[in-house]
């Protein structure tokens, strides 16, 4: 994605990092606002078939919720395999609170309501930014609480629960005691277009909706450094690499976890909101359990913990997800007159891929150099206790 | 937890949020109570048919369960693979059995063909899941917690796939070998293969309870789940038992996987995750890692189903997920040791 070197410092690795990402969303946005209209034809068919603006603007949105879930697993290293479910409740706060979906009311708070639908309810984006972290993060803490005294694999079904939960009462939701509330599986359409102190962005501006979401990325790649070097990032690091001696330097183990969780939620919830509005909607049954486990494998490539991994990780999966797959299928069947079908082989890219990473790269591609000793902590410690040259025969 | 720093053991200290406990846990027993009840006086006749199809099920569920436990007990692994292992398991009897013998419908020869297929798959998938534990957990064994759970994850999408590649996208109508007899015992409308489910199940329950229990290598099993190191100094060889644990799981679910091919009909590649799911949670009610324990979650999970689904006043099928996952929940709060387990609370 960017051209820079891996850092060694973290502070000039950081601004290397930040300026890469900072040009590539600037060169793409040029790119396809004032260059590529003016372009020939076979310029355009290339980028909209390898780079299509679309694709990458749900990149930007794979890399908040990568970010997010980098929070819960990477820092604080607990397995959340239901975060999709935080997607879901970030999108539908956008619906319910951008649209003129509930239509008895009629609520404007400095919202965009379009001709003629001024019912339901309208608030300002950056409102609805707000309350979907602030609602998200109570799902984090509803979800998390009563779990996180628990064994961390419990932990891990019961998100994994939630993730089906949430979801399915989504898609059943157009009859809740007779109350429609979330429209079911047809979802919630038609959502304001943004409207930023007086520039409106429309349905149809990509350009300007890939800034949009390209500015909620970056903001989440600077909280989640800006935490990660705090004092509860500090902590979350002591915990995931050793529970007990965490406590022992006074760390309230709880408490902490129950933060990266609601935190890591609000990742979800803003990635929810954004990805809504990018779409103009927010339907049902795209959320499903896949999703989870393609930002895990995101998370989980890129290297956990380190964010600009995660970000390489969160742009490689999503671009082969959504556009590399195909492209790439086709280029080769065209080139050697096969006939596979590269998108059915989804799901053992991404299961081959989290099982080799996990047996011979634990630490991901761009890795963090304390989640490398961590990961491989097995490999350094005494043999065990009993080696098995020692153990007596049993037949 | 209470200190006993003064030595003299202290009563246990009564705080707003145990009775907060307490009080929401009697809370949501009594509306289940309430609900069955509900239901069992306006019709008991169609409480007691949904009675039998739930046991039905949860038999099923009991053998996909025992596999979870078993894994569980002995190396502490959410095998999130199971479940895909079972799918596996279906399709594979499917592909010998329907397609390969062509055994499709009741006939003396056909059951002693389902009767070899059975034993065939559960070979299968003992097979399968010692591959999986030699190939990948084997090798993580001493790693971090989160690196074979990942890993589990990522085998049951690598077995999605084989299934997907195998039968396709579409679920695939299964010519069942048994006969879709049905006969009446006082008004009570029962399935003949649920019978075949009954009489196939049963005896597997036993057998694998007598293996655990009472067999040199169940020792050895109960030995390894309790610490590796003194098993090892022992003279288990603590490898062997564990594939040896994973091979019993492994055709279990084959067993499960073959029953569920033939009695319902179907089989699709994304069966395995959501059985998966409500088999774990099975698991988890009875008390992971007790093998009574899965079969009496698997029970009680089948009918709370069949019940959620079958009966006149209640939610209906298009919750049923969701009303699993939310046992599954409400277990973790109030009882996360399960019914017959112990406290699974860490120190936090």
């Amino acid at each position: 994605m960017s051209n820079t070197a891996p850092a060694h410092t973290s502070v000039s690795g950081n601004r290397k990092w930040a300026i890469g990402f900072t040009s590539a969303v600037a060169f793409f946005f040029i790119l396809n606002k004032f260059i590529l209209p003016e372009a020939g034809s076979g310029v355009q068919k290339f980028f909209n078939a390898w780079f299509s603006l679309t694709s990458m603007a749900e990149i930007m949105i794979w890399i908040v919720m990568a970010l997010g879930l980098n929070i819960i697993v990477g820092y604080a290293g607990l397995l959340d395999l239901g975060y999709v479910a935080f997607w879901a409740l970030g999108g539908y706060i956008a619906g319910w609170l951008m649209s003129p979906f509930f239509s008895s009311l009629q609520i404007n708070f400095f919202g965009n309501p379009r001709p003629g639908l001024d019912f339901g309810i309208h608030f300002h984006v950056f409102l609805v930014l707000i309350l979907g972290g602030v609602f998200t993060a109570i799902w984090g803490v509803i979800i998390g609480g009563p779990t996180l005294r628990l064994k961390s694999d419990y932990l891990a079904l019961v998100t994994l629960g939630f993730g089906e939960i949430i979801p399915q009462f989504m898609l059943n939701g157009a009859d809740i005691a007779g109350h429609n509330v979330t429209n079911g599986a047809q979802g919630i359409g038609g959502l304001d277009d943004v409207n930023l102190f007086g520039y409106v962005i429309g349905t149809f501006a990509l350009p300007e909706k890939f800034l949009m979401v390209s500015v909620l990325a970056g903001a989440m790649i600077f909280f989640s450094i800006r935490l990660r070097d705090g004092r509860l990032g500090r902590a979350w690091l002591a915990i995931r690499e050793d529970e007990l001696a965490a406590s022992m330097m006074g760390v309230p183990l709880w408490r902490t976890k129950f933060a990266s969780y609601a935190i890591g939620a609000v990742g979800g919830g803003i990635g929810g909101v954004g990805f809504a509005i990018l779409v103009g909607g927010v339907y049902a049954d795209r959320f499903n359990f896949v999703i989870s486990i393609i930002i895990l494998a995101m998370v989980v490539m890129g290297g956990m913990g380190n964010v600009w991994g995660v970000v390489v990780g969160a742009v490689t999966l999503a671009w082969i997800n959504s556009i590399g797959l195909i492209q790439i299928g086709e280029l080769v069947n065209n080139s050697f007159g096969t006939n596979i079908n590269f998108p059915s082989y989804q799901f053992l890219l991404f299961g081959l891929l989290l099982v080799l990473m996990m047996l011979f790269r634990r630490e991901g591609f761009i890795p963090e150099a304390r989640i490398r000793m961590v990961m491989n902590e097995d490999k350094f410690e005494d043999e065990e206790v009993v080696s098995d040259e020692t153990k007596i025969g049993h037949h | 937890m209470t200190s006993v720093a003064s030595g003299v053991a202290r009563k246990k200290k009564i705080t707003p949020s145990a009775i907060l406990m307490k009080v929401s846990m009697i809370f949501v027993v009594g509306v289940a109570v309430y609900w069955l009840g509900l239901n069992l006086t306006s019709d008991p006749m169609q409480f007691a048919q949904v009675t039998v199809n739930g046991l039905n099920n949860g038999l099923l569920y009991a053998l996909i369960a025992l596999g979870y436990t078993l894994v569980y007990g002995i190396i502490e692994l959410i095998n999130f693979a199971h479940g895909d292992l079972f799918m596996l398991s279906a399709v594979f009897s499917f592909a010998i059995l329907t397609e390969l013998l062509g055994a499709q419908s009741p006939s003396g020869t056909n059951y002693i063909l389902l009767l070899l297929v059975l034993l065939l798959t559960m070979v299968f998938g003992a097979v399968v899941n010692t591959s999986i534990e030699r190939l990948a957990y084997r090798r993580l064994r001493n790693a971090p917690k989160l690196a074979p759970l990942i890993t589990a994850v990522g085998m049951s999408f690598v077995l999605q796939w084989i299934g997907l590649k195998w039968i396709g996208s579409n679920p695939v109508n299964v010519n069942t070998v048994l006969p879709s007899t049905t006969f009446e015992l006082s008004g009570i409308v029962i399935n003949f293969k649920s019978l075949v489910i009954f009489a196939i199940t049963i005896p597997l329950l036993v057998v694998l309870a007598f293996i655990v229990n009472k067999t040199r290598r169940g020792r050895a099993m109960r030995a390894t789940a309790q610490d590796k190191d003194a098993s090892r100094l022992m003279g288990i060889d603590v490898n062997q038992t564990i594939t040896f644990t994973f091979a019993i799981a492994g055709a279990a679910a084959g067993a499960a996987g073959i029953m569920w091919a033939q009695t319902t009909g179907t089989v699709a590649y994304n069966l395995g995750f959501q059985l998966g799911l409500i088999a774990f949670t099975a698991a988890v009610l009875g008390g992971v890692g007790n093998l009574y324990g899965a079969v009496l979650g698997g029970l009680i999970i089948g009918l709370i189903q069949s019940y959620n689904d079958g009966l006149a006043i209640g939610p209906g099928q298009r919750w049923s997920q969701t009303m699993v996952f939310t046992i599954l929940i409400l277990l973790m709060v109030y009882r996360p040791g399960g019914l017959l387990g112990e406290t699974a609370q860490e120190k936090v």
